[in-house]
């Protein structure tokens, strides 16, 4: 088989099999990409993960894209990243078209306003899990606290926010460093 | 045309700095909710609860939605190819200089800042899906009857799975599906 089709179709598996995306990956890219395949190390794959995660970007596209760098170049990673994002595309677009084809119905209504519910419940939860990962001193929390009330009160773009924490973060550091070395 | 490209450019701002996971793209998506118009926040929620059911990670799921309701077939794909833009490039960049970039102080000060603004923008953007789904302000200043301000139905059903997923050692690990199909069910049967 064409080694490009060969990864595409393996990161299509992955993505179908993938329900909710983050960490309930990570055992598929293992079984499929570490013990069916051998393209990686099980250390690799923890290593691709976790930068995955602190880099922009959906983690499972990131992953995959340093996997098929690693295997064929620049085109090995767009193939392997088209693969892993191919079964969402077709299978969302075939749900959008269904629901708002029969959004207008009563009974359909009633049922996402019940699954409304449900959504702010698992925003609660994730924000919970992140909130025990990143907020981990009296300086992150502060960052919380700013961002969370003005992005409430104010409209304007995340963009903005994630900018700001950024240069917060760079200033911080240098004055942590400069303050160690006093010492 | 314009439309297309429009789509390319809010997704591929998505993707740039969207740090953390497909949930960190929900603030984004409210943005441009409000911006452009293209989407109520109803239709977001709802994306949600089908992007967190369906196969596929959550960020590229909520994307090819988004798209597809703005644009269509092609709208969806155009979307989608927005937000993995920015991470393939990052992630190209990232991979030649992986052990620079693991070891740098630079990287760890940026990333430690960005971190908790990221999930405070996701608390945000919780909120104000709260506002749409449980508490009714509209309905409050009108009557003026605190009663009015929450639907009772909502905070039961909210708290109910509150429980489920955080307090109750046997369906703590269940997947988000198995609850949002729950909450499908009680919005049929008592008529949210």
């Amino acid at each position: 088989m064409n080694k490009y089709l060969d990864v595409f179709i393996s990161f299509a598996k992955v993505g179908v099999m993938t329900f909710g995306g983050g960490y309930a990956m990570l055992p598929m890219l293992q079984r499929e990409i570490v013990e069916n395949k051998g393209w990686a190390k099980e250390e690799e794959l923890t290593d691709y993960f976790a930068i995955g995660q602190c880099t922009p970007g959906v983690i499972a596209v990131n992953t995959a894209t340093f996997i098929g760098k690693k295997l064929y170049g620049i085109p090995g990673a767009i193939v392997a990243t088209l693969g892993v994002i191919f079964p969402s595309v077709v299978i969302i677009s075939l749900i959008a078209a269904l629901i708002t084809n029969f959004a207008h119905i009563p009974a359909v209504k009633h049922i996402f306003a019940g699954i409304r519910v449900c959504v702010c419940v698992l925003i609660l939860n994730s924000v919970v899990k992140l909130w025990k990962k990143t907020v981990v001193d009296k300086i992150t929390l502060a960052i919380f606290i700013c961002v969370f009330v003005l992005a409430v009160i104010i409209d304007i773009t995340p963009v903005v926010f994630v900018i700001l924490a950024a240069v917060a973060g760079l200033i911080i550091g240098a004055l942590k460093a400069k303050k160690g070395g006093e010492q | 045309m314009m439309l297309y490209l429009k789509l390319f450019i809010e997704f591929f701002l998505t993707g740039l700095f969207a740090v953390g996971g497909g949930m960190a793209t929900i603030p984004f998506l409210e943005d441009m909710s409000n911006r452009t118009g293209w989407f109520t926040h109803a239709q977001l929620a709802d994306m949600i609860a089908v992007s967190e059911s369906t196969p596929g990670p959550i960020g590229v799921n909520m994307a090819t939605y988004v798209g597809y309701l703005t644009g269509g077939i092609p709208g969806g794909i155009i979307a989608t190819l927005g937000l993995v833009t920015p991470s393939c490039i990052v992630i190209l960049i990232v991979a030649a200089f992986l052990k620079a970039f693991r070891n740098s102080k630079y990287v760890e000060r940026v990333f430690y800042g960005i971190r908790p603004a990221s999930t405070a923008l996701i608390g945000a953007a919780g909120v104000s899906v709260l506002m749409l789904c449980i508490v009714d302000v509209d309905a409050f200043v009108l009557s003026k009857k605190i009663f009015d301000l929450v639907d009772p139905k909502a905070i039961i059903l909210f708290a109910l799975i509150w429980v489920f997923t955080n307090l109750v050692k046997k369906t703590k690990k269940f997947h988000p599906l198995v609850f949002i199909a729950f909450s499908a069910i009680i919005g049929l049967v008592f008529k949210f």
